[in-house]
């Protein structure tokens, strides 16, 4: 479990994020959704230290992390899978080797032990015969699912996500989201999420918080999300006219 | 690192040679002063400047632009943060291994580039009949003073490390996207051409004077 404590964050007199406060379960895929620029990415930054908080406490299973330096969060760092809205791929390592690489900084797994793990992963979502091609010949649907294979190489307790469906077609989106979701229970692992994509949102969303201006503005599950009373809430996932007339007729 | 930059160096070094030898004749009307005195003043011109100096501004050029446009790259694209959320310290990672490749690798190109030089200077020197070869060789070999070489590849060391630690500086803290790692690129070259020149002083005022 990550358990977020009047998290506060501002970069020089803007305020990104302000008093957020939240618990994340293990097993479950948790989403944090938002507008750009409602502070999902920073907060991210800031869970998995990335970016120091200004205020507040991030703990991780009741260790907290946000008051250890950078020496003493090495032993998290195995604990910690994060996936990158671009994938942040290396591109001077292939695709085995990009899996292999966090490998080599937390195990001391021989070679052929760590491209035994990397084609596992690689089979887990989905991709073969790609160990060999580099980062700039696979698709972006491709490039997402290396970075997913990436970050469950060291079999990680936290799972973090941004933004996994942006540039993505619906039906690769999909592929992703169902993909999160069975690491996710496979794994047991306590996922986050940052995403505007509302069918995420709707699909494998066991807890949604909602970011508005930096603040917590809403907190609650996939099937409570429709029928909230939240006004920027509903302006935020009725965005769509499509959506909301299909609402509507439900 | 650098050794990718060979062609570009080789022919900067032999026309720095044949420029130095045709110019230093041109020069010398004086006719006290011997003609196989062009080959002392190549030589010594080229251990002591053009060698380190120009080829350091070249490499200043080609390599400088190169780290700080890999490692912008890779701020932009996140992958840095994908290393850090490793736990690996990024700064060092990425900074040290280049930085020791310059240092060993740069000494080695101003050596090949100092030989070049002399070559081209007697070659031009040669071909448009300015000087002898005898006259040339004989001015080469002349009261050479090993001191300069030396001198020539501590300079060179530390120029090679203000061109890894600056354009590496202006590659990491790259923010925004393709324009910015360009404008990266384009200032570790213009400050590393700055302080190498000023550092070219420094070292100079230190040892030599």
């Amino acid at each position: 479990m990550i358990e977020l404590k009047n998290i506060s964050k501002r970069f020089g007199e803007k305020i990104v994020l302000e008093n957020i406060s939240a618990a994340f379960e293990k097993g479950k895929t948790n989403l944090v959704i938002g507008g750009s620029g409602s502070g999902k990415t920073v907060l991210m930054k800031c869970m998995v230290g990335l970016l120091e908080v200004d205020s507040g406490e991030v703990f991780f299973d009741a260790r907290n992390f946000s008051s250890l330096n950078f020496k003493e969060r090495k032993p998290f760092r195995q604990e910690i899978g994060m996936v990158f809205q671009g994938g942040a791929l290396f591109d001077s390592l292939n695709v085995e080797r990009n899996i292999m690489f966090p490998l080599s900084m937390f195990t001391d797994m021989s070679d052929s032990e760590k491209r035994d793990r990397a084609n596992d992963c690689l089979k887990r979502v989905n991709l073969i015969n790609v160990n060999k091609l580099f980062p700039s010949e696979l698709s972006g649907g491709m490039k997402k699912r290396v970075a997913i294979a990436r970050a469950i190489a060291p079999n990680p307790k936290y799972l973090f996500l941004d933004e996994p469906n942006s540039g993505l077609d619906p039906q690769t989106s999909i592929l992703i989201d169902n993909l999160v979701k069975e690491i996710t229970e496979e794994y047991q692992t306590t996922t986050v999420i940052n995403t505007h994509d509302m069918n995420s949102v709707m699909e494998i969303g066991d807890k949604i918080i909602f970011l508005h201006k930096g603040r917590k503005w809403w907190e609650g599950s996939n099937m409570e999300i429709t029928s909230s009373k939240n006004n920027e809430l509903k302006d935020f996932i009725f965005a769509s006219k499509i959506l909301r007339e299909l609402l509507e007729k439900n | 690192m650098g050794f990718s930059s060979m062609g570009i160096v080789a022919i900067t070094s032999i026309f720095m040679g044949a420029v130095i030898t045709i110019q230093t004749v041109y020069n010398l009307v004086n006719p006290l002063v011997p003609l196989w005195a062009v080959g002392v003043v190549t030589r010594d011109s080229i251990i002591l400047e053009f060698a380190p100096t120009m080829i350091s501004l070249v490499l200043a050029g080609k390599v400088g632009s190169s780290i700080a446009s890999e490692i912008g790259t890779m701020r932009v694209t996140e992958q840095i943060d994908a290393l850090e959320i490793m736990g690996i310290n990024s700064s060092g990672y990425l900074t040290v291994p280049k930085l020791s490749a310059a240092i060993m690798i740069f000494p080695f190109i101003v050596v090949i580039s100092m030989f070049l030089g002399i070559l081209g200077g007697w070659i031009a020197g040669d071909l448009s009949g300015v000087i002898s070869s005898a006259e040339y060789i004989r001015g080469v070999q002349d009261s050479f003073v090993p001191f300069n070489v030396t001198f020539a590849i501590i300079k060179t060391i530390a120029f090679a490390f203000l061109i890894v630690t600056i354009s590496a500086y202006q590659g990491f803290y790259t923010k925004g996207g393709a324009l910015e790692v360009g404008r990266s690129s384009t200032q570790a070259v213009v400050f590393s051409s700055i302080m190498i020149l000023v550092f070219d002083y420094v070292l100079t005022q230190l040892i030599l004077a």
